[in-house]
């Protein structure tokens, strides 16, 4: 037996399942509108500037979903000051909530004003102080912190599931390719935000086709990763011998990752694909969660 | 720095009185659960269940039984094993988790936030959320009582010395002891992380098993959560690069297709 199934379940349920789908959107989304804000054509503007409004909206959601988490939320500043030495700072670079809460900050501070600098290029920031702060972000200043939100993004999607491997718990701490899994999901995840939100805003249906084809190779990538994972958590991959298994299968594999490939590859409804992509993606995390959550300490010791 | 101070328990002498979860209760002002209305768990005297936030001591029941007239009781008073590489210390984010002049680990309520990092990262499962206080909470080895010179309440209570509280190094002397004396009497006693070179350093509440730790509820190889870090990043950032890579390529091909389109005159 792992050494892993000692440990206690530290009631991560709702709140962070929804923060890791909500970030890892946001966070795959500005990573994919930077790479586009920078080697895309004009024709992808539209493209850049949604992505940046879902990273900066995903960034403020996910702060909250962590604020209201906490068992004491009205201390969350106590991860980025210390509490009794203000205005010390509280990091540590070997705590991933510690790094992540300060990644988190960074990613919404640059993708806001990313958005805000799409918006302002737009002329749809009615309020003279966000539309001062939007129209400074342009040209050359617009593309670094365009890449410095996409930076921060590609983070956000990837540092949580780092998070769940710094743990002592199964299937989480049981092998270290949750991060590499949740990236990919995450960047999977915000191509498709993009998808169905893009056509709204101007977007080019080359450009959609473009998006569509890179997250087929994004699905194909987190498939392959899902399986090492699986297959390097060794005799723990029994877990999966349960419910959330069976929602693993069919759930993420199934309907999130093969039925949106054949439809790629078929060439009908994007947005539909987009839809299963994403409904994949709350799936993943879901049953990383509540698989390792449902492992009770006191039972595994009586051998129950 | 004071010496470190730590628990070592013998479990062969445990006779399962619960006054160390008494005591540890009464004194920390611990709450009752569920208004102190408690279902019997069916799993033999233990009741407890396991060690959280409001349950700092937990008195383990086991039962190896072949037969009617074949069999033994082991006994083992849980807690903090406060760690000498402590993972709970490591991922705290807030620094509410401190090491003492006692070299034990305490976690500051009015500091923790209540993120629970430590629940997961503790490879023992000793950590758990007060409901009460709405933080993580854990034995302290009670740290109020140690620094006014005064014995922790569970081995003061302890009624046949199977929670010995003392110097680590004194104890680690005794416990050898108590070891060569059992095995003397045929009886196959391992002390349980008593050794500094050992998983997390050793730890400073150590233990005396007469069965393997998994029989006791105890992992064989406790490791630090932040084992997997390096591993889990650096992979991470691997796929990052792939899937950056992939975007690049796709958006290179437009280009090229661009330009071919452009220097092919086709049609438009």
């Amino acid at each position: 037996m792992s050494d892993t199934f000692f440990s206690g379940a530290p009631h991560w349920t709702w709140f962070i399942i929804l923060y890791f789908f909500v970030g890892g959107i946001a966070g795959g989304a500005c990573f994919l509108a930077a790479i586009v804000d920078w080697f895309g054509g004009p024709d992808d503007r539209p493209v850049a500037r949604t992505g940046y409004n879902v990273a900066a909206l995903g960034a403020i959601v996910s702060g909250a979903l962590l604020t209201v988490d906490l068992g004491r939320p009205l201390r969350f500043w106590h991860m980025l000051l210390q509490s009794a030495n203000v205005p010390a700072l509280m990091f540590k670079g070997w705590s991933p909530i510690s790094f992540g809460a300060w990644g988190l900050l960074f990613f919404g501070f640059f993708s806001v004003l990313a958005a805000l600098g799409g918006m302002a290029e737009q002329g749809r920031l009615q309020n003279p102080a966000l539309r001062a702060v939007g129209g400074a972000v342009h040209g050359g200043l617009a593309k670094v912190v365009g890449a410095l939100a996409g930076l921060f993004g590609i983070f956000i999607a990837g540092y949580t599931g780092v998070l769940l491997s710094v743990t002592n718990r199964p299937l989480w701490a049981d092998g270290p390719w949750l991060g590499a899994l949740f990236l990919a999901s995450g960047v999977s995840t915000g191509a498709a935000a993009l998808i169905l939100l893009a056509p709204g805003r101007g977007a080019t249906a080359q450009s959609l086709a473009r998006l569509s084809a890179f997250d087929t190779k994004a699905l194909v990538v987190e498939l392959l990763v899902l399986i090492v994972f699986v297959a390097s958590l060794g005799t723990v991959s029994k877990v999966w011998l349960s419910f959330w298994g069976l929602v693993l299968l069919v759930g993420v594999v199934g309907f999130g990752i093969l039925a949106p490939l054949r439809l790629h590859a078929q060439r009908r409804s994007l947005a539909g694909a987009a839809r299963l992509v994403l409904l994949g993606g709350f799936l993943l995390r879901l049953v990383t969660i509540f698989a390792s959550e449902g492992i009770e300490h006191y039972r595994v010791a009586a051998g129950m | 720095m004071a010496q470190a101070m730590g628990f070592f328990t013998d479990t062969t002498v445990c006779i399962g009185c619960k006054a160390c979860e008494v005591a540890c209760k009464e004194w920390n002002q611990l709450p009752a659960e569920n208004g102190g209305v408690r279902e019997l768990s069916g799993d033999s005297y233990d009741n407890t269940r396991k060690l959280d936030g409001i349950h700092w001591r937990h008195v383990r029941f086991i039962e190896q039984f072949k037969g009617p007239y074949d069999g033994r009781w082991l006994m083992m008073s849980d807690v903090c094993k406060h760690c000498v590489q402590a993972g709970c210390l490591d991922v705290c984010p807030t620094g509410a988790i401190i090491r003492t002049q006692f070299d034990t680990v305490v976690i500051q309520s009015d500091v923790c936030n209540g993120c629970r990092a430590c629940i997961a990262a503790c490879p023992f499962g000793v950590i758990d959320i007060n409901p009460v206080s709405g933080t993580a909470q854990k034995c302290t080895l009670c740290y109020d009582r140690l620094q006014v010179g005064l014995e922790p309440a569970c081995s003061k209570a302890c009624p046949t010395d199977s929670i010995q509280f003392g110097t680590i190094s004194e104890l680690r002397t005794r416990a050898e002891k108590r070891v060569a004396q059992l095995k003397s009497q045929g009886v196959a006693a391992e002390l349980y992380g008593a050794d500094p070179g050992g998983p997390l350093g050793g730890l400073n509440s150590f233990y005396l098993l007469v069965d393997k730790p998994e029989v006791y509820g105890l992992p064989r190889h406790p490791e630090l959560p932040t084992q997997n870090l390096r591993k889990s990043a650096g992979l991470s950032v691997a796929s990052a690069a792939v899937l950056g890579v992939l975007a690049l390529v796709g958006l290179r091909k437009r280009r090229m297709d661009d330009m071919g389109g452009a220097g092919g005159g086709g049609p438009n």
